[in-house]
């Protein structure tokens, strides 16, 4: 099976994103499900990647990546009509979907790629979806319109306060959180430390909260053990449990422990493969 | 002429003249299997074992008796007809000898190699109980390699019958999926393999490392396959892309096999498990291999900790495994921790054996309490308990027992778990109806037929983690069944 590229466009200074042949997946794949792919099929990283949307029709599904190591690099340097060596999924559980009434969705830098498809199925469901999303600076905001074109209420935030409301994504959190009534479920992708105070936020209001964990994998498969993490003092493994869990029952501590194992040969990596490095709030 | 050259003309010649007497063969000394010295293979991974050459297996296979109640054949779990293809080697008929194996096992040079040989045929063998020991036993496995080898470069294909216009799903690409593909295929059905990595293989390529089993051997067998006209389709990950129900009612597969393994890896459930530098066996092989970590650098992207102190839990292959290739990977101090004595390891002997000559350093009757970090998170060492055996528990082994007051420290910085593997989840989770045991092995009957109708399993999802050539004896039961199946419907 062929994975050609049929469309890819620049979204920030190191945010890509593509349609990529795949139509099984296409067909098979819901909300908050994933891919591995692979650059070439021999030697390579595979990469997991949120499916970010899919068209049945063509057969293609919508990938959005941040470049922050050698494969990353790689796949944003191909070109359209050029081909992916595989694409492996849908991966992990879907996301449950169904009419909770007021969900509020909240995303962190690529956070948002991920969160777009949950978010959209939110509304498609009938629930009213209030979008939080934050980024650093200006440039990293990603999917603004997206989220905008069915968002009942969006928030943007910045760091630096280049874009939108000068806040961390908790600010307007616990705002949301405080209204009275609450919202009823809340959704939050992004860097685990951002996903760890959001947790924090909710829990002060007691509400149910989702989070989705890009933890290191290998196979994909559960057949490593690389991805798992701790949930509720028990071992998971995100690949097959997840990706999405309780967010009070993560065990971020270990998890941001366990995502930094391999920074420094994949450094070593990337740098081999290109000078410069570019690392923007997945992990830290 | 070498020394064993003079001895096989002279059997030959005593052959000729009036046949050899059990006292001759006895006489014959058991040929060692030539192997790359200890502390050079350490350093690369090259196969080990280097097989025999002409002389050598033609002096072994003269050891066999020709027993009127060939033992051996009861011992291997596919009953090949080891005295006939062994005899076949004594007279040089190698071609023969391959044919006759073939009747029985499709992957000689993998059984050959990686069969626990000591525990099946050559465990029964009459020539090993005379000596009282098995090592001693005709050694049938390398004769069967040595077979498999002298075939050269190209595998006959198999006749493919006339097209049924029946298609057969195969699940999985390991041993017990090679064999029901290959099977069911001969008797003319569309064959269409799905594999959930981008490799096929199997354990025999994620798992099993190339310094025990080269790749080479096993992609030479799924180019038969392929050359057979069996589809073979990779990163199809069955259950996600598709599920069972699905390529049955709407791809139009009459049946499915499911071959998928045993790969969900165990933990020991201590504290520290968490830790940067624990890996399952699965992962570190898997890195090792399938994505070559060993070339980390030179056009490999897969990285692997740099390992000095390396602990490795376990006493099976899986174990040997991982300690051998962590050597192979630079590691200073390889130890290898097991709860019980040696003699209830269940790794093949001759992988002991290599590994204590590679310089693994075997620490039995130990456990860990836990793994110990450092402020980074980084394993900086592993608490271990002493064990002494006590009575024997309900597997009939004695039960290790923990020595109170005897925690000591490994100086380790990376530990590798390989304590075994149960069920893959994934199939039974979606496949509505589909019988499992409590273990979550899928069950079924003596056909290897499960609860679904035209659904059929073998290999380790069925029996928990065990052997290749128990794989390959179920693949091959399911295939006869299937093949059955798909006839009575016709
Ligand atoms: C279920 C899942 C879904 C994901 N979805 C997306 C997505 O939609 N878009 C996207 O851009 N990324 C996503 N990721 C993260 C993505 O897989 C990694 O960024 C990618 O594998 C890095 O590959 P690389 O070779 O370019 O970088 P590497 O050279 O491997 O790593 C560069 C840096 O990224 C860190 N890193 C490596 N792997 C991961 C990882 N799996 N998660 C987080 N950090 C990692 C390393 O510690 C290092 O600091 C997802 C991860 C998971 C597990
Ligand atoms: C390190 C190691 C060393 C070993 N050493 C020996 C030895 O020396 N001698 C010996 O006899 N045995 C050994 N074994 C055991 C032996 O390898 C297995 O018993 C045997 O491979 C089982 O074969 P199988 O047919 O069940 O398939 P497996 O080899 O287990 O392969 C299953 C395949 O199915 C694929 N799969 C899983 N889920 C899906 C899905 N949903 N969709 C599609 N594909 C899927 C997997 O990716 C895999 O490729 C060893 C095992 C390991 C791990
Ligand atoms: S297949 Fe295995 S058990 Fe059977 S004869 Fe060969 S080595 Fe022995
Ligand atoms: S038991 Fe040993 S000696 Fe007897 S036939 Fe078998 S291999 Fe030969
Ligand atoms: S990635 Fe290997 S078990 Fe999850």
């Amino acid at each position: 099976m062929s994975h050609r590229i049929v469309s890819k466009k620049q979204l920030s200074e190191h945010v890509f994103t593509m349609e990529v042949e795949a139509p099984l997946v296409a067909q098979a794949r819901r909300p908050g499900q994933f891919v591995i792919v692979g650059v070439s099929d021999d030697y390579g990283e595979r990469i997991p990647l949120t499916i970010a949307g899919a068209d049945t029709a063509k057969g293609t599904i919508r990938l959005i990546w941040q470049r922050v190591g050698k494969s990353t690099s790689e796949m944003a340097d191909l070109k359209i009509g050029e081909t992916l060596g595989y694409v492996a999924g849908p991966l992990g559980k879907p996301t449950h979907i169904e009419n909770f009434g007021t969900v509020v969705c909240i995303g962190g830098g690529i956070g948002n790629a991920p969160l777009l498809p949950i978010a959209r199925g939110m509304k498609e469901a009938g629930n009213t979806v209030i979008s939080i999303l934050g980024a650093r600076t200006k440039e990293l905001v990603i999917l603004e319109d997206e989220f905008a074109a069915f968002s009942d209420e969006l928030i943007v935030v910045t760091d630096d306060g280049s874009h939108g409301r000068k806040a961390l994504v908790t600010e307007p959190l616990a705002e949301i959180c405080g209204r009275d009534p609450k919202p009823a479920l809340a959704v939050a992708i992004g860097p685990a430390i951002m996903m760890k105070f959001c947790c924090e936020t909710t829990r002060k209001f007691a509400v149910p909260t989702q989070v989705s964990l890009n933890t290191i994998m290998v196979d994909g498969t559960g057949m490593c053990g690389g991805c798992r993490v701790e949930v509720g003092g028990q071992t998971k493994f995100v690949c097959v449990d997840g990706p999405e869990f309780d967010g009070h029952e993560v065990n971020f501590d270990i998890m941001m422990k366990r995502l930094s194992a391999y920074r420094n040969l994949e450094q070593k990596a990337h740098e081999a493969y290109k000078q410069h490095r570019c690392r923007i709030g997945l992990n830290d | 002429m070498s020394d064993d050259r003079t001895l096989l003309n002279e059997l030959l010649e005593k052959q000729k003249a009036g046949g050899l007497k059990p006292s001759d063969r006895y006489a014959i000394p058991p040929q060692p299997m030539p192997a790359q010295e200890a502390s050079e293979r350490r350093s690369n991974i090259s196969e080990v074992a280097q097989g025999y050459t002409e002389t050598q297996a033609r002096l072994e296979a003269m050891r066999c008796l020709q027993c009127k109640t060939a033992p051996c054949m009861e011992g291997c779990p596919v009953r090949i007809r080891i005295k006939d293809f062994v005899t076949a080697i004594a007279e040089g008929q190698y071609g023969e000898a391959l044919a006759i194996i073939k009747e029985n096992s499709l992957l000689p040079a993998v059984c050959g190699r990686v069969c626990p040989q000591e525990v099946q045929c050559q465990e029964k063998c009459t020539v090993g109980k005379k000596f009282k020991d098995v090592d001693k036993a005709v050694a049938i496995g390398r004769l069967e390699r040595f077979a498999a080898d002298r075939a050269g470069a190209a595998p006959a294909v198999p006749q493919v019958a006339a097209p049924t216009g029946k298609k057969v799903a195969i699940i999985g690409s390991g041993p017990g999926s090679i064999v029901a593909a290959a099977d069911t295929r001969r008797a003319g059905h569309e064959v269409t393999v799905f594999e959930a990595f981008h490799k096929p293989g199997g354990v025999m390529v994620y798992g099993i490392p190339e310094f025990r089993l080269p790749k080479a051997i096993v992609q030479q067998e799924i180019d038969v396959l392929k050359q057979m006209g069996v589809e073979i389709v990779c990163n199809f990950v069955v259950g996600r892309t598709r599920t069972v129900d699905q390529l049955m009612k709407d791809d139009g597969f009459d049946a499915v096999y499911v071959g998928v393994g045993a790969g969900l890896p165990s933990f020991m459930n201590i504290p520290g498990e968490h830790l940067i530098g624990v890996y399952s066996a699965n992962e570190y092989l898997t890195r090792a291999n399938l994505m070559k970590a060993y070339n980390f650098g030179k056009g490999a992207d897969t990285p692997i900790a740099v390992s000095k102190r390396v602990a490795v839990l376990g006493g099976g292959n899986v174990a040997m495994d991982a300690a051998r290739t962590a050597l192979r990977l630079g590691a200073e101090k390889v130890y290898l921790v097991y709860r019980r004595s040696e003699k209830e390891m269940p790794a093949r002997l001759e992988e002991v054996h290599h590994a204590k000559e590679e310089g693994v350093d075997f620490r039995i009757l130990q456990n860990p309490k836990r793994i110990l970090g450092n402020g980074d998170g980084n394993v900086a060492g592993m608490e271990c308990l002493k064990y002494e055996l006590g009575e024997p528990d309900s597997s009939g082994r004695r039960r290790p027992v923990p020595i109170e007051g005897s925690e000591f420290t490994l100086d380790v910085d990376t530990v590798i778990v390989a304590i075994g593997n149960g069920a893959n989840p994934l199939i039974g989770q979606t496949t509505p109806g589909l019988e499992l045991n409590k273990w979550g092995n899928i069950v079924v009957d003596e056909k290897c037929k499960t609860s679904l109708e035209g659904v059929y399993a073998g290999g380790d999802i069925v029996l928990g983690a065990a052997t290749v050539i128990l794989a390959m004896g179920q693949g091959r039961t399911a295939a006869a069944a299937i093949n059955e199946y798909l006839a009575s419907k016709a």
